[in-house]
């Protein structure tokens, strides 16, 4: 499949990021190892054999086609897929070094100190302000000021301030759809989680959003550990340090963004990205 | 692709035959509302008076107005409504958001279709076989039993079918910041769904409101005013009932008056509820 934009693609994507990939030390400890990780719907198995570290204060990307398990590994993480009867991850994932997958984890804790930012905007029937107090007061009691002052700083690191502190008693849903998903990123970010899920959460915006977006990921990716899906390539040459190429519930291939983009090991991988598959 | 091609025009046809046709249907349906109404107004509008809410029903051959009636009818209906509503919601809510596994679910759905289903007239009967046989006088409390068992089963499954509209993607956001299960249901789902909520509620209210079999062997009838919910208890639809049946020219006027009332404090307490909550988020 050839697309326009598929010379582009061959561009050294470094180039394109305009900034050179940080390089981890190679023994720093990963902030989520992933260790024979198995998903089933059902009887279909959604995942294979994943094995993955992401590390701390880094970006890391799942990349692949439409169905390959990118969005249901991010879901592991979190657990999310408890929610539906059928669905069962076996393996492992150890988050600071403690099994996730097992029973007596709390998932609602886990859920707190993991955050999520889904496809579309989910902003809650209520007011911007209560939309970022609802997951704060969940497991914090502030005073007033003190939530005033967390609903600011979580909605400037969203990069939505300016835009909405006029209007913080206005319903959520009253916001532009790219507000509204900068408005579900301060809600992640402001209960402090220390891992932030975000899948595919510029599909559905338009470019100058979703330039806002990655700019936020750029911001944010100092004080917690990210983990992102898209459908995007440059998006994610453009935002990630580390990306992970799935196919069909597999991980192909996973490394160092520049490494993946540039000169990836494997075949598959490399028709993924110019474009001659996928 | 020109406007006088066959099958342009073709479509042209079936585009104004369905529109024809819905327009018919909606004639018919809004037709037969517009009727009702204004008989309901031609003939009540010239009972409608101060007396009909200051006087209680009169004697044979005296005037009066339907106060006892007005007021039996305000205290059952809002007992029923005040027992139905938390009980329908709460088992709407567990159908929706807890029922996902196991038979109980499914077994309620489909008791409840079956109550939503009966005839009120069997309900008066439960009632006076129960209640009313065992205590050996007819009450308010009865008839007020009888209305919260026909409203249930509208606010269950409102609530439910409302619920169940909410995207799931909302409750996964709510359930990602970590919230516990009966925080993302009552403060995000219940939330969302609060005006299809309140449309099932303001529902039931109207259908028990003119609801008169179940009432005819629960509440009977009272001529006096009684604020005693233990006691027979006058309420408008029996009222109409008997009044509209009687030979008395002022008994039959009263009866479109308390039909003008019942029709229109509904439709009143549908404007207002719905305005004052078309405000709020």
């Amino acid at each position: 499949m050839q697309s326009p934009v598929a010379t582009k693609r061959d561009m050294p994507f470094s180039q394109l990021r305009g900034e050179p990939t940080s390089v981890v030390s190679s023994d720093a400890t990963p902030k989520i190892k992933i260790r024979n990780l198995d998903f089933f719907y059902g009887s279909f198995q959604g995942l294979k054999h994943i094995n993955l570290d992401i590390q701390e204060g880094m970006v890391t990307a799942f990349i692949g086609p439409s169905g390959c398990g990118k969005s249901t590994l991010l879901r592991t993480l979190n657990r999310m897929y408890d929610l539906y009867p059928g669905q069962r991850a076996t393996g492992e994932i150890l988050l600071n070094g403690r099994n996730v997958l097992s029973p007596d984890q709390d998932v609602n804790a886990l859920r707190a100190k993991v955050g999520m930012v889904f496809q579309k905007p989910t902003p809650f029937p209520m007011s911007i302000y209560e939309n970022i107090a609802f997951g704060v007061r969940l497991y914090e009691s502030l005073s007033r000021a003190d939530m005033d002052n967390r609903v600011e700083w979580a909605l400037r690191k969203a990069a939505l301030w300016d835009e909405v502190k006029s209007k913080l008693n206005q319903s959520g849903l009253s916001l532009s759809g790219g507000q509204q998903q900068r408005l579900c990123i301060a809600r992640g970010v402001a209960v402090k989680p220390e891992v932030l899920l975000l899948d595919e959460p510029t599909s559905a915006l338009d470019p100058i959003s979703t330039a806002k977006v990655e700019e936020l990921v750029h911001e944010l990716k100092s004080e917690y550990t990210i983990a992102i899906v898209t459908h995007n390539m440059q998006q994610a040459a453009r935002v990630s340090d580390y990306t992970a190429y799935m196919y069909l519930g597999e991980l192909v291939e996973f490394g160092l963004t520049d490494e993946i983009f540039i000169k990836p090991k494997r075949k598959e991988t490399e028709d993924y990205i110019t474009g001659r598959f996928g | 692709m020109s406007d006088s091609s066959v099958l342009y025009r073709k479509r042209m046809r079936t585009n104004r035959a369905a529109l024809v046709l819905s327009l018919v249907a909606m004639a018919i349906g809004m037709g037969f509302l517009a009727w009702i109404l204004v008989v309901l107004l031609y003939k009540g509008f010239g009972a409608l008076s101060l007396t009909l809410f200051t006087q209680p029903t009169p004697a044979p051959g005296s005037e009066g107005g339907l106060s006892n009636a007005i007021l039996g009818s305000l205290m059952m209906v809002g007992t029923a409504t005040f027992i139905a509503t938390p009980i329908g919601i709460l088992a709407g809510v567990y159908l929706s958001e807890f029922g996902r596994r196991g038979w109980l679910a499914p077994a309620t759905r489909f008791i409840n279709d079956i109550l939503l289903s009966a005839p009120s007239i069997v309900i008066g009967v439960f009632i006076y076989a129960v209640y009313v046989a065992q205590v050996q006088h007819f009450s308010g409390w009865a008839g007020s039993m009888a209305l919260t068992l026909i409203a249930i089963p509208v606010v269950v499954r409102t609530t439910e079918n409302m619920l169940n509209l909410v995207p799931a993607t909302l409750r996964e956001a709510a359930t990602a910041l970590g919230a516990p299960r009966w925080k993302v249901v009552l403060h995000v789902v219940l939330r969302s769904a609060q005006a299809g909520v309140l449309t099932g509620i303001l529902l039931a209210v109207a259908r028990v409101s003119g609801e008169t079999a179940p009432l005819l062997f629960t509440a009977l009838n009272n001529q006096f005013t009684s604020f005693d919910l233990n006691g027979p208890m006058a309420n408008l639809p029996v009222v109409i009932f008997q009044f509209a049946m009687s030979p008395y020219e002022n008994w039959n006027s009263l009866a479109w008056g308390g039909a003008i009332i019942i029709t229109f404090g509904v439709l009143c307490l549908n404007i207002v509820v719905r305005t004052l909550f078309r405000k709020k988020i």
